[in-house]
């Protein structure tokens, strides 16, 4: 980002034009800059969410209440939830999007420049009001990141401020997905075809789809959810006749989706990442295509499985335990062409393969504990437990965290145009890779124990397990201070050895095709392509 | 520079290994509770019905497939990892598909979980069928008790509020179970457990007064949410005579660690006992609620309820602390106008931080009142009778 934020830098003589100083961020509409700004926001974001988690996990270090009372408690899973949700792994993938969409298919920017500037700038009203909401009268929102109804009534004012607040950022989602379609779709440089697309701009074709189609849903869901509150309606307050499990229903068919919308631009990176450090060409390009719209298109017939609990009947049971179960397959291709790329190749292990290769490993791992949950008769036990609290976090964690950490150390050379440290990034790698598991995988047991999920205290034969998660989760945060004071702002002021313009030996691509770092505007004119649309032939 | 950095990191690194093992001394010696669970448990509770019986057979099927495939796919990729690296001088290969083994790991995985899907649907159609149950008993899910009523079968018209054990709940506010302090049952222990007869089928159908709360008991293989304004059922047939605990699974508000389910699986003689003898106290608990109370024994009456119901809240100096009002020189319990308080118990108030109490007798609120209006500095010398209780219920 070096040359993006040092204007008397080379190579701009051709935007005199732009705005300088604060207004160049206020009023930006060149895609680099909105995929800086958003991962600045969604990294600010991930601390914010990181300090909520560490409240928690000390308040947990031990049985009985030490540090916070039970409703703040409350109001610390639900605000980590939500925050990391739609403040840090939403945006973060957003910003992934911005710098690299049009850097990959060869296009001069976003196709709505301005309204990719409004859809960034509404996040952080949206964001103040979320993160002040511990600050209004009763404090935030307690009722947890899927606000289930009737409890959601009974919440104070913050509850509005946080419906509020996720309407903007689902405004914003649509708007930011709008403008990807119409970017991948109409703007591909001339012999792009949809099928030589980069896995990455394919991922986050399909999950804006998928934004575009769900966020709607919750938008409805919070406003029933609203007029329930204040207008009278009872949608979903059963002392008026409403229905608190049809929220469940509607939530759920937003909230199904939206895990996909947290994976599939991580599948992305990870199928550009491996391939690169192989020095092979992706295993199964088609399949791969076709593995995520399966994933995608599965993801809307499965939603009740969150729900085996709140009583349906038996053939409800079956159908979403079968059809979460075949979300597996797709999923099993994904890994196999992952592993399929790397067999017989001439594998490197910089820092972003290495988060790549542990991505494999330990989002695998969080893949199977889906299967198991997806069992009906075996989620009676683990439902609401802290089996689940284990399996999200393994595929959210180091599915879509790992993932963005290794296309942070992939293409920063390609943003900020300098090396980050590999000595420094590897400490980064194997820090997080052991604090994460000495985190989330006692919570494994502490699950099938029957630990219910959301509890301020717990029973003392779980006090051994709780402290080494807690012990694990410091680490893990500390682990990620280090990233952002290491690796990070270092890159970002520029210091560190020189990036050439393609600085992996193997790497292949239109990014790798413009200078390092990306010049202020790149490919103003449509560059002509050689047959396989990975180079730029004049 | 960049080695002083490194160097930091190793030390940080070996800080936390360091209070990862001093971690693992805890201040008190806890035991296995047995029907609850053991210390430092590694897999689902020892089942007492054929349900959780086949939940765990099923689980570790799961695991051992799971662990399995796992252990395969991944032997190949570090094997991968291992010899094909470009340290050693591995040159790449050039393929880059195979339509042959991209359907083969497609179908493979398919069939996979077919069969898992299989294993697992009886199960699933027995855990729905509470059809021809002996036994029928109502559960209710309250902020932040469990209210359980006989309905059908041996013992009906029984019914009694089951609430965590007060002083357990004190314990969790002062920090947790000091040393010495019996702690094997924390924050499982209630007053009053749901007592069923081994060997019968028990259907339990479950609602809830105010907010979604979770039906959990993992020995006997039942979760289930109770959903205000609607009922859902599930049922278990216990097959050993103990006492099996469970927790609310759903968040339900700021007591929702606090609510846990205590159940006492009797023989069938014993069980029998004990529906004679709920009878006889229930006959001796009736109070009737146009009885007019002295003072002095409303105010002992009072001082127990308190003790079962407000204390933790509230605190036993009355003075409460942080978002909880104090009742000592509140303005609603010295008020004249008994009417104010009355409604406070009967409606709750703050959006339910301070929750309804209409579920506890007349007597009870009355006698509570009664009990705040004249003890700490509040000397109002006012008694409420339960019949201005009942005056004002709707």
């Amino acid at each position: 980002m070096s040359a993006v934020l040092d204007h008397h830098g080379h190579a701009h003589d051709d935007h005199h034009h732009a705005p300088t100083g604060w207004q160049r961020w206020v009023f930006a509409t060149n895609h680099k800059d909105i995929g800086t700004l958003y991962m600045i926001f969604s990294l600010t974001m991930l601390m914010i969410g990181g300090v909520l988690a560490l409240l928690i996990r000390a308040e947990l270090f031990q049985p009985g209440l030490q540090f916070v009372n039970p409703e703040l408690f409350n109001q610390l899973t639900t605000m980590h939830g939500l925050i990391m949700v739609f403040g840090a792994i939403m945006p973060g993938f957003v910003g992934f999007a911005n710098w690299m969409i049009p850097l990959q298919i060869g296009a001069s920017d976003m196709a709505f420049a301005r309204m990719n500037n409004f859809s960034f700038w509404l996040m952080i009203p949206a964001a103040l009001m979320l993160a002040g909401s511990f600050f209004m009268p009763g404090g935030a929102p307690a009722a947890g990141w899927t606000l289930y109804a009737p409890l959601t009534l009974q919440m104070g004012p913050s509850m509005d401020a946080g419906i509020f607040a996720l309407h903007i950022l689902g405004a914003s989602s649509i708007m930011g997905s709008i403008n990807i379609i119409v970017t991948v779709l109409n703007m591909r440089a001339p012999g792009m075809t949809l099928m030589k697309m980069p896995m990455f701009a394919w991922t986050w074709l399909i999950t804006a789809y998928l934004l575009i189609a769900v966020m709607p849903v919750l938008a409805g869901a919070i406003t029933m959810t609203l007029t329930d509150r204040h207008f009278g309606t009872s949608f979903f307050n059963p002392a008026g006749g409403g229905d608190p499990v049809m929220y469940q229903h509607i939530f759920w068919f937003f909230g199904h989706p939206e895990v996909y919308i947290m994976i599939l631009p991580a599948f992305g990176i990870i199928s550009q990442v491996v391939p690169t450090f192989a020095r092979k060409r992706l295993f199964g390009y088609a399949s791969m295509v076709y593995a995520t719209s399966s994933i995608a298109i599965l993801s809307f017939i499965v939603w009740a499985h969150h729900m085996f609990t709140s009583g349906m009947p038996v053939t409800g049971q079956l159908f979403f335990m079968y059809a979460t179960m075949l979300i597996a397959v797709p999923t099993a291709v994904k890994i196999f062409n992952w592993i399929a790329t790397m067999w017989q190749g001439s594998m490197t292990f910089e820092t972003p393969m290495l988060f790549a290769v542990g991505f494999i490993f330990v989002f695998t791992m969080g893949g199977f504990t889906g299967l198991i949950l997806a069992m009906a008769p075996i989620d009676i036990q683990l439902h609401d437990t802290y089996y689940v609290v284990a399996h999200f976090h393994y595929v959210l964690v180091a599915g879509s965290l790992y993932a963005m950490f290794a296309g942070y150390y992939f293409w920063s050379p390609k943003w900020t145009g300098v090396m980050y440290d590999e000595t420094r990034g590897k400490i980064h790698f194997w820090w997080s890779l052991i604090a994460f598991n000495v985190t989330f995988f006692p919570m494994h047991f502490l699950g099938l124990a029957g630990m219910p999920r959301r509890y301020a205290d717990y029973p003392m034969q779980f006090a051994d397990f709780n402290a080494l998660a807690s012990v694990g989760a410091f680490a893990f945060g500390l682990a990620q201070v280090y990233f952002i004071v290491f690796i990070v702002i270092p890159t970002m002021m520029g210091k560190g050895a020189k990036a050439s313009q393609k600085p992996w030996e193997a790497a292949e691509g239109l990014e790798w095709e413009v200078p390092s770092p990306a010049p202020f505007h790149t490919f103003e004119t449509p560059p002509k392509l050689n047959a396989a649309a990975t180079k730029v032939i004049g | 520079m960049k080695s002083v950095f490194n160097g930091l990191a190793c030390v940080l690194l070996g800080a936390a290994a360091w209070s990862g093992t001093a971690a693992f001394s805890p201040a008190q010696a806890v035991n296995d509770l047995p029907g609850g669970p053991a210390v430092n448990q590694l897999n689902l509770v020892p089942a007492v019905t054929k349900i959780a019986q086949d939940q765990a057979w099923l689980h570790w099927f799961m695991l051992i497939v799971c662990f399995v495939i796992f252990v395969a796919v991944f032997a190949v990729m570090f094997y991968s990892i291992w010899k094909h690296r470009k340290s050693v001088g591995y040159e790449p290969a050039t393929f880059h598909e195979s339509v042959t083994v991209e359907i083969l790991w497609t179908l493979i995985p398919f069939l996979i979980v077919i069969v898992m899907g299989l294993m697992a649907t009886r199960t699933v159609v027995a855990m729905k069928d509470t059809t021809s149950s002996d036994l029928t008993i109502k559960v209710t899910g309250m902020q932040w008790k469990w209210g359980y009523d006989y309905l059908k079968g041996e013992g009906e018209g029984i019914g009694f509020v089951s609430t965590i054990d007060t002083a357990q709940r004190q314990m969790s506010n002062n920090g947790g179970p000091k040393k010495g302090e019996q702690v094997d049952d924390y924050l499982l222990k209630v007053d009053n457990a749901l007592v069923v007869p081994v060997g019968k089928k028990v259907r339990l159908i479950t609602t809830a007064n105010d907010v979604i709360h979770g039906l959990m008991v993992p020995a006997l293989g039942i979760q289930q949410a109770a959903i205000p304004g609607f009922v859902r059922d599930t049922w278990f047939t216990a097959e050993k005579v103990g006492v099996y605990y469970g927790q609310c699974s759903q968040l339900c508000g700021k007591e929702h660690s606090y609510m846990p389910i205590q159940v006492k699986v009797l023989s069938a003689q014993d069980y029998t006992q004990w529906v004679a003898q709920e009878r006889k106290k229930m006959a001796a608990l009736a109070d009737d609620p146009a009885k007019v109370w002295a003072l002095d024994d409303m105010i002992k009456r009072g001082e127990k309820v308190y003790a079962a119901n407000c204390v933790a809240c509230h605190q036993a100096n009355g003075k409460g602390g942080g978002a909880i009002k104090p009742l000592d020189g509140a303005a609603v319990v010295l008020d004249a106008d008994k009417a104010k308080q009355i409604m406070v118990l009967l409606n709750g108030q703050n959006n339910q931080s301070m929750p309804s109490w209409k579920a506890l007798s007349d007597t009870d609120i009355a006698a509570v009142i009664s009990y705040t209006k004249n003890n700490w500095s509040n000397k109002t010398g006012q008694v409420v009778q339960p019949a201005e209780v009942l005056a004002l219920r709707k």
